[in-house]
């Protein structure tokens, strides 16, 4: 077996994470976007620029700050330590935390974007048909908007499984609680243990193109029907 | 055609509407909509009116889509909004068709209906919906999604979603505008129907003429905001103020019952209650009810009564007044033929030679009509 027993470690640990994330992602940032696609408020400009932030920012520079905020010393760290959660830095948890916010934009856009193009009209007519907000949440914007949730789903996934920088600066390094695949390449590839890192980058590079792939192939099928709406 | 003043039927307004450019932190309206008025809807009430005259904030304000700036809107004695609350849309009895028909495009045909059935005040028995869809003949096309139907299709799926919910009162807004003349002429027959055999009172938005005086019952015309007329479709069309907003399109609309078929030159004979006319056999049964359209522009003037003359119908009327046309050669003239009321648009030089002054008896001849269908 090329893979070692660490290496499934690492694999089981970067899909854990990336679920975790993910599905935190998915209901923050779901009424986050909403209200990013509705809100006439001066706050959507600050908004918005915050929510991209890890688009430009280098990941160590994310890192950093999150590490001093969770620090025993820090804001959140206070928080965490009243909580009695102790401190996030160098856990699982404190992964978790410094992903959400390093793939927001990779959530948010998206729904975003699906928010937006539903546009206003559809919530009128369920509203004339008696649909409260709730009903015409999951009935009319949920149905409506399944294509940006999966592309949402799949970027928030597959981005978080690639992070490296925030990963290295929060989590360190430790086997089976923050050594993610991306650590354990970069271990292998200190030890010039090229073979091995050969094995677990490759297998990263074609299950990134399978999960991008499927959502092309999604995607695509939405676009070609919105196509025929307006023919 | 007025029904007597009733209670349940009654709208009442009395609010104002202020419409700002978005992102305007200054609040200066740019629009605003002040409306004052009880309605007695019964039938098909047409808000008529150019584009921009508020009619679908009007309209919209009622659904409670659109804010209340400040008033009262009550309808059948129930305060839809006032100082206190305003009634969410969802819990207003009402119906809604936008003028693109807004179906749910993840749904099929089907799937609408049924959201509009599952949310109803009272559930309709099955029966009751598929007469439904029968009746706008949508009931072949229930298992498509709305992608696949044509315009004339989405519209008549959109009206019968909107009476699955069981409406108090139907909203249209401008149903017809979005369509092209062919698409027109196959939805106006349903909703003649809709107005016949459905006892739901319906508001009907629209910029079109021939939309109103094909359907409305009560016409209220509406400019930069404010009512400027309102009453049933044919004392308002005869008023000597409004027909001057119309321009070419000024007339009368006529009620009456086809009574007569000539088979030799393929005529028709409509009684009304100034008398009778003739006109092209367009296939109607005897004893069937007909709207008939007769512009001003069609109606000419004479002293005596012209026996040799290639118009078929002549009839004997009074001056009742005159007024002037935005035209400055032409003068309108509002005439009575018997109980009925119509106009004539004549040139002034003409209006001097035949020295016509009020309560005159003279004769009208009627070079064109026709049974709107």
């Amino acid at each position: 077996m090329p893979l070692s027993a660490a290496d499934w470690s690492a694999i089981s640990l970067s899909l854990q994470l990336a679920t975790a994330t993910t599905g935190i992602l998915l209901l923050l940032g779901t009424p986050l976007a909403w209200w990013l696609a509705r809100t006439g408020s001066w706050l959507k400009g600050p908004v918005a620029a915050i929510v991209a932030l890890p688009l430009v920012l280098p990941p160590t520079v994310i890192g950093f700050y999150l590490l001093i905020a969770m620090s025993p010393s820090g804001p959140v760290g206070h928080l965490t330590e009243a909580l009695g959660l102790g401190t996030l830095p160098f856990t699982f948890r404190g992964l978790v935390v410094g992903s959400v916010c390093y793939s927001m934009p990779f959530v948010v856009q998206p729904l975003q974007n699906a928010f937006t193009v539903i546009g206003q009209r559809p919530l009128e007519m369920a509203a004339t048909l008696r649909a409260n907000t709730w009903d015409q949440f999951l009935h009319v914007v949920l149905p409506m908007a399944a294509p940006g949730f999966v592309s949402a789903s799949v970027l928030g996934f597959a981005h978080t499984l690639g992070e490296f920088g925030v990963v290295l600066m929060i989590g360190g390094n430790i086997p089976s609680q923050t050594r993610v695949v991306s650590v354990q390449i970069y271990d292998h590839v200190e030890a010039l243990d090229y073979a091995e890192a050969h094995w677990l980058a490759g297998s990263m590079i074609l299950f990134s193109f399978l999960i991008l792939l499927l959502l092309y192939l999604t995607s695509g099928k939405s676009a070609a029907d919105s196509l025929q709406l307006r023919s | 055609m007025n029904s007597p003043y009733d209670q349940k039927q009654l709208i009442e307004a009395n609010f104002s509407v202020k419409l700002s450019a978005p992102f305007d932190s200054k609040e200066v309206p740019t629009f605003e909509l002040v409306i004052d008025e009880r309605l007695a809807v019964h039938g098909i009430t047409a808000i008529f009116g150019p584009s921009g005259c508020g009619k679908t904030t009007l309209l919209r304000a009622i659904a409670g889509l659109q804010p209340i700036h400040s008033g009262v809107l009550k309808v059948k004695g129930v305060v839809w909004h006032d100082q206190v609350r305003s009634l969410p849309t969802h819990q207003r009895p009402i119906g809604f068709v936008f003028q693109e028909a807004s179906l749910f495009e993840h749904l099929t045909v089907a799937g609408n209906l049924e959201f509009a059935s599952k949310r109803a005040l009272e559930s309709f028995r099955p029966k009751q919906v598929q007469e439904i869809t029968e009746f706008l003949e949508i009931d072949q096309l229930l298992s498509k999604k709305p992608a696949r139907l044509s315009g004339g299709e989405r519209q008549r799926v959109a009206i019968a979603r909107a009476l699955l919910v069981r409406p108090q009162l139907l909203l249209m807004d401008e149903p017809l505008a979005a369509l092209d003349q062919t698409r027109k002429r196959e939805i106006l027959p349903f909703l003649k129907r809709l107005r016949s055999e459905s006892d739901v009172p319906i508001i009907y938005v629209t910029h079109a003429l021939d939309e109103v005086t094909h359907l409305a019952d009560d016409l209220l015309i509406m400019e930069k905001g404010r009512v400027e007329a309102r009453g049933s479709v044919d004392e308002v069309l005869t008023r000597l103020d409004v027909p001057r907003m119309l321009g070419e399109e000024a007339g009368a609309i006529v009620e009456g019952k086809v009574t007569k078929r000539d088979t030799q030159w393929h005529l028709l004979r409509v009684d009304f209650s100034g008398g009778h006319l003739w006109l092209r056999d367009s296939g109607e049964a005897l004893g069937q009810s007909a709207r008939i359209r007769i512009l001003a522009r069609d109606v000419s003037l004479s002293i005596a009564d012209e026996q040799a003359s290639s118009i078929l119908n002549r009839l004997p009327a009074t001056v009742i007044a005159m007024a002037d046309d935005i035209d400055q050669a032409m003068l309108l003239v509002r005439l009575a033929v018997g109980n009925t009321v119509l106009l004539a648009r004549i040139s002034r030089r003409s209006a001097s030679q035949l020295e016509l002054n009020q309560n005159q008896p003279l004769w009208i001849q009627i070079k064109s009509v026709a049974i709107l269908h």
